[in-house]
C-alpha cells in the first residue's frame, strides 16, 4: 500500500503540471455539467482542441482513436491537475466523450467509429444522450417514442428508414448537440424491454425540434426534444434490432464506471467551509467555528469526502492492476450528491439571514453556496435517483430480491400507464 | 499510487478470519458474556499468541513478527469482526505501541518480548471521569516516584499486568508504566455496555512508577498513541460493521413476512444501501489511515481521524440497523445482534469519542488552513 506517486507517475505528473502551466487558460469560468453557458462554449472547444492536440484528452483510449494511449491512473493525473489549475471545461463534453462516444465504440462499424470518435475527442462534436421520456426515466424502458420502418424507402444497399415520432425530455446539452443516441420502441408488441432499439442520429435532421426547459436553479441546460416524422437510415442503428435496452446498458455502465476520485479535492468543499466559518462572527463575536455544531458539521463533511476520494482510488488501484474493481463504486454517485445538498444547506445556515443573498455582488463567496443550493436537487435526480440507485445496490451488489414487477409479460402496449 | 493491500496481507487476513471462525464463535463470545466475571477468554488469547498475532508488528529484535502495521490492520479487521472477547487492543494498540514510541532500550527490552508470548496483558490508564482525555481532567499525580489517584474505565484492567497511566508531575501531564499487581495498587471490575471486554476502576495510593517518555510530554504521547490506536481500532469497526452488513442482509434473505422475504422491501433494501454506503467509505478512511500508520507519514493525525469518525459513524449505524432488520429477535440474548450493538459502542469509545475527534480534526485542519 503506497499512497505516494510511484516515480513515473510523479515523473508523469510534472510533465503534465508544466504543460498546463504553460498551455492552460486562466480565468475563464468554466461550464458545468447541465447548465453550460453557451457564452463558454468556445473556450470549452479551444481548450479540449489543444488537451486532444497534445495527447490529454481521453489519455486512457487508444491513439489511432485520437486518445492518448495511457493508463488509467494517467488520466486521474491530469484530472487532479487540470482541477488544481481550476480549469472546468469539460462540460459540454462529458456525456458525449463518457457515454454516447463509448457507445458507439462498442457498437458501431469501423466507419461510423472513424466519423464520430476523433471530432467528438477533439471537440469539435458534442453529443447527447435522449433516453427519458415523460413517460419514463427511472423506468427508461417505458418510452413511447415509437421509430417505424418506411418499406418503401429500401436502397439497392438494403438501407432504410426509420420514421421517428415521439418526444424525449430532460436531454442536457441537446439545444447545442451536433449528434446524439436515440432510443426508440420499434416493437410495441413485445414486452416493455424487448421492443427498443438505440440509434446515432443527427440532430439538425429535419423534423427535430428542441424545447429548452427553464430549471428550478434558474439554469437552462436541458430540453424537451419533439420528433416528429424524423428520418434515420436503419445503417445508422447501434446494435440489433430489438435489442436497444442491451445498449442502453452499456451506457449507463460507461456512466457509472467513470472512476471518481480523478478531480476530486482534498475534503470536498469542507476546507472552504472552514474558511468561511472562521470569517463569520456569533453571538459573542467569535468566529463560527469555534462552535462546537459548527466543527462536527464540517469534519463530518471533511471525513464523506475523503472517503469518497479514497474509495475512488481503491477503484483506481484494481483497474492499474489489470484487476475488475469491487461494487464499492457504485456508492459514489448515491453519497456525494447528498453530500453536496446537504453542505450546500449547511453553509448557507451558517450565514444567518444573510444566507438567503445570491447576488454576488453582495453575498459570501460569490454566492457559489446559494448557486449550489439551488442546483444540487438535480444531482440527486439525473443519472439516476438516489432510490433507483440503493435498488441497485441492494439487488446488484447485496444480492437483495428485485422489485415486484407488474409489467413482466405483458406486451408493451397493454400497459397501465399513469400521467 | 497502490491503494489496496497485498496478496500476501489478504491471504492473512483470510487466514486470520478462518481461525477465528473456529476458535471465536459467536456462541462462545456470547456464553463468556453469561459469565460472572465475564470479558475475557484466556483459551483464545493464548492462541492468539501462538499466533504470533501479538508481535505482528513488533519488530524482531523485541520477539515480534516484524512483519508491520498493513498486517497488524488485517488482523484487527478480522478481531473485529469476530468480536473477539480478548485484551488485543489494550495490549498491542496501546501498550505496547506506548513503548515502542516513548519507551528507552531497557523498556522495550523488559516487556516486549512478553507482549509477544502473551505472557504480559498490558492497557492504558487514561480517563478519570466523563469527558475527553485533557490536561484538565487529569487529577492523577506523581510525586517522589509513587503515583495516587483512580483511574476509571480502564479497559482489560482487571486482568491486566500493566498500565501505561497518565498522570501529572509537577503539575505536569507524564506517562508511566505501572505493576497492576504490585503495592499501592486495587482494582475492581465495573459492569460496561460491553460485556465481551471487561474493564476496571482502578485505584492507585502510593504506587510505584516507571516514567515513559519526558516529564511533561504525556498528553502529547498520549495523543500520538490514540492516533495509532484509532487507526487500528477503525479497521476492527469495519470489520464488525461489515460482518452487521452480512447478518442483516443473511436475515432479510432468510425472513418472510406478508407473503415475501422481507430483504424485497424497500425499506429494509434501501437501508442495508446505506449501511453499505457507510461502510465502504469508512474502510476507504480506514485504508488511509493504514498506509499513514505504516509509513508514519506526517498525514498520520488527519488520517488517524477520518478514519476514527468514519468508521465509528458506520459500525453504530450497522449495529443498530442490523438489530432492527432483525426484529424481535434483534432484541434477544440468544441472537448475536448485541454482541455488535455493543462493541460498537465500546470501540466508538475507547480512543475517545467521534466528538472529540471531529474537534480535534477540525483544530488540524485549522493549523493547515493558517499554513
Ligand atoms: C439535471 C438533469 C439532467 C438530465 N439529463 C438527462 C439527459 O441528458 N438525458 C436523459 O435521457 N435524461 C436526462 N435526465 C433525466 C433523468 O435521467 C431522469 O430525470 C431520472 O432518471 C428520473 O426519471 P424521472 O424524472 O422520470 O422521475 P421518475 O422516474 O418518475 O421518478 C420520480 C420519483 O419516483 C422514484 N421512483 C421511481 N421508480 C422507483 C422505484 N422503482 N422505487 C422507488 N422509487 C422510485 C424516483 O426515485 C423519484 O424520486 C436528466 C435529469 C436531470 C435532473
Ligand atoms: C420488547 C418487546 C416486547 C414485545 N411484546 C410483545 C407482546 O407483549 N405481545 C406480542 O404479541 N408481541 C410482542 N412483541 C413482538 C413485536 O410486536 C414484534 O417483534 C414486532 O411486531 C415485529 O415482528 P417480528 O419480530 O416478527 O419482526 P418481522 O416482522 O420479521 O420484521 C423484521 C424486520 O422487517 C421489517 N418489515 C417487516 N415487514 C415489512 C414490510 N412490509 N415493509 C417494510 N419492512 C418490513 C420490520 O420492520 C423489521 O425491521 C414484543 C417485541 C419486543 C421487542
Amino acid at each position: 500500500m503506497d499512497f505516494n506517486d510511484t516515480p513515473e507517475e510523479a515523473e508523469y505528473r510534472a510533465k503534465v503540471r508544466a504543460w498546463l502551466e504553460e498551455n492552460a487558460p486562466r480565468g475563464v469560468k468554466g461550464a458545468s455539467l447541465g447548465d453550460e453557458d453557451e457564452s463558454q462554449m468556445d473556450a470549452c472547444k479551444a481548450w479540449q482542441a489543444k488537451k486532444a492536440a497534445a495527447g490529454y484528452a481521453q489519455i486512457r483510449w487508444p491513439k489511432e482513436w485520437g486518445g492518448g494511449g495511457g493508463t488509467t491512473i494517467q488520466s486521474v493525473i491530469f484530472a487532479q491537475e487540470e482541477s488544481r489549475m481550476g480549469v472546468q471545461l469539460g462540460g459540454p463534453f462529458a456525456i458525449g466523450l463518457g457515454m454516447c462516444i463509448p457507445t458507439v465504440m462498442a457498437t458501431a462499424d469501423d466507419e461510423t467509429k472513424k466519423r464520430f470518435v476523433g471530432p467528438a475527442v477533439r471537440g469539435e462534436t458534442i453529443w447527447c444522450q435522449l433516453f427519458s421520456e415523460p413517460a419514463g426515466g427511472s423506468d427508461v424502458a417505458a418510452i413511447r417514442t415509437r421509430a417505424i420502418k418506411d418499406e418503401s424507402s429500401v436502397d439497392e444497399n438494403g438501407d432504410f428508414d426509420w420514421v421517428i415520432n415521439g418526444q424525449k425530455i430532460w436531454t442536457s446539452g441537446a439545444h447545442y448537440a451536433d449528434y446524439g443516441i436515440v432510443l426508440v420502441r420499434t416493437d410495441p408488441d413485445a414486452v416493455k424491454h424487448k421492443g427498443l432499439t438505440m440509434f446515432w442520429i443527427d440532430m439538425k435532421s429535419p423534423g427535430i425540434e428542441c424545447k429548452n426547459i427553464h430549471q428550478m436553479s434558474g439554469a437552462r441546460g436541458f430540453n424537451e426534444v419533439f420528433f416528429t416524422d424524423v428520418r434515420v437510415k436503419d445503417s445508422q442503428r447501434l446494435g440489433a434490432l430489438n435489442d436497444g435496452w442491451n445498449v442502453s446498458i452499456i451506457t449507463l455502465m460507461n456512466e457509472r464506471a467513470s472512476v471518481g476520485g480523478g478531480g476530486g479535492a482534498r475534503g470536498g468543499g469542507a476546507l472552504k467551509a472552514l474558511q468561511v466559518a472562521q470569517k463569520i462572527r456569533d453571538e459573542n463575536g467569535d468566529p463560527l467555528s469555534n462552535n462546537t455544531t459548527v466543527r462536527e458539521k464540517i469534519a463530518e463533511h471533511y471525513v464523506r469526502a475523503e472517503g469518497l476520494r479514497f474509495t475512488g482510488m481503491r477503484s483506481l488501484t484494481a483497474l492499474s492492476q489489470g484487476k475488475t474493481p469491487g461494487p464499492e463504486q457504485s456508492v459514489s454517485k448515491l453519497v456525494q450528491a447528498s453530500a453536496m445538498q446537504d453542505l450546500a444547506d449547511f453553509m448557507v445556515d451558517l450565514q444567518d439571514q444573510a444566507g438567503i443573498i445570491r447576488d454576488p455582488a453582495h453575498a459570501v463567496e460569490n454566492a457559489d453556496f446559494q448557486e449550489m443550493f439551488l442546483g444540487t436537487p438535480g444531482g440527486r435526480i439525473a443519472g439516476g435517483t438516489d432510490e433507483i440507485l440503493r435498488n441497485i445496490i441492494a439487488e446488484r451488489v447485496l444480492g437483495l430480491p428485485g422489485e415486484i414487477r407488474v409489467d413482466k409479460n405483458i406486451p408493451f402496449k397493454d400497459l397501465p400507464t399513469g400521467r | 499510487m497502490n491503494f489496496d493491500f497485498s496478496d500476501e496481507q489478504l491471504a492473512l487476513k483470510d487466514e486470520a478470519r478462518k481461525f477465528l471462525a473456529a476458535k471465536c464463535p459467536p456462541d462462545r463470545v456470547r456464553k463468556l458474556m453469561d459469565e460472572d466475571s465475564p470479558g475475557f477468554d484466556p483459551e483464545l488469547w493464548a492462541q492468539v499468541a501462538e499466533q504470533g498475532w501479538l508481535g505482528a508488528a513488533i519488530p524482531e529484535e523485541h520477539g515480534g513478527l516484524g512483519l508491520g502495521y498493513l498486517e497488524l490492520c488485517c488482523i484487527a479487521e478480522e478481531l473485529g469482526r469476530a468480536v473477539a472477547p480478548v485484551p488485543f487492543a489494550s495490549t498491542v494498540y496501546f501498550f505496547a505501541e506506548a513503548l515502542l514510541r516513548a519507551g528507552t532500550a531497557e523498556q522495550k527490552a523488559k516487556y516486549l518480548p512478553q507482549v509477544v508470548t502473551g505472557e504480559i496483558i498490558g492497557t492504558i490508564a487514561s480517563a478519570e471521569q466523563a469527558g475527553p482525555v485533557s490536561a484538565a481532567n487529569i487529577n492523577a499525580e506523581v510525586s517522589g516516584g509513587k503515583l495516587n489517584g483512580v483511574k476509571m474505565p480502564v479497559t482489560d484492567g482487571v486482568v491486566a499486568h500493566h498500565a501505561v497511566v497518565l498522570a501529572k508531575e509537577g503539575g505536569k501531564p507524564t506517562l508511566y508504566i505501572v505493576d497492576l499487581n504490585g503495592p499501592g495498587v486495587s482494582r475492581e471490575a465495573v459492569n460496561t455496555i460491553d460485556r465481551s471486554r471487561e474493564a476496571a476502576r482502578v485505584e492507585f495510593k502510593d504506587a510505584p512508577v516507571e516514567r515513559l517518555g519526558e516529564v511533561g510530554d504525556g498528553l502529547a504521547l498520549f495523543e500520538a498513541i490514540n492516533d495509532r490506536a484509532a487507526v487500528l481500532i477503525s479497521f476492527e469497526q469495519v470489520g464488525g460493521a461489515d460482518m452487521c452488513l452480512e447478518m442483516a442482509k443473511n436475515y432479510a434473505l432468510d425472513r418472510f413476512a406478508f407473503g415475501r422475504q422481507i430483504g424485497g422491501y424497500q425499506a429494509i433494501k434501501h437501508r442495508l444501501a446505506d449501511m453499505y454506503a457507510k461502510n465502504v467509505l469508512a474502510r476507504g478512511n480506514a485504508y488511509y489511515g493504514a498506509w499513514a500508520l505504516n509509513s508514519d507519514a506526517p498525514e498520520l493525525p488527519i488520517a488517524a481521524a477520518g478514519a476514527r469518525i468514519s468508521a465509528s459513524d458506520a459500525y453504530w449505524f450497522a449495529a443498530r440497523e442490523n438489530v432492527q432488520v432483525h426484529g424481535g429477535m434483534g432484541f434477544t440474548w440468544e441472537v448475536d445482534c448485541h454482541l455488535h450493538y455493543r462493541r460498537s459502542r465500546q470501540l466508538g469509545l475507547v480512543a475517545g469519542s467521534a466528538r472529540s475527534w471531529k474537534h480535534r480534526l477540525v483544530t488540524m485542519l485549522e493549523r493547515r488552513n493558517a499554513a
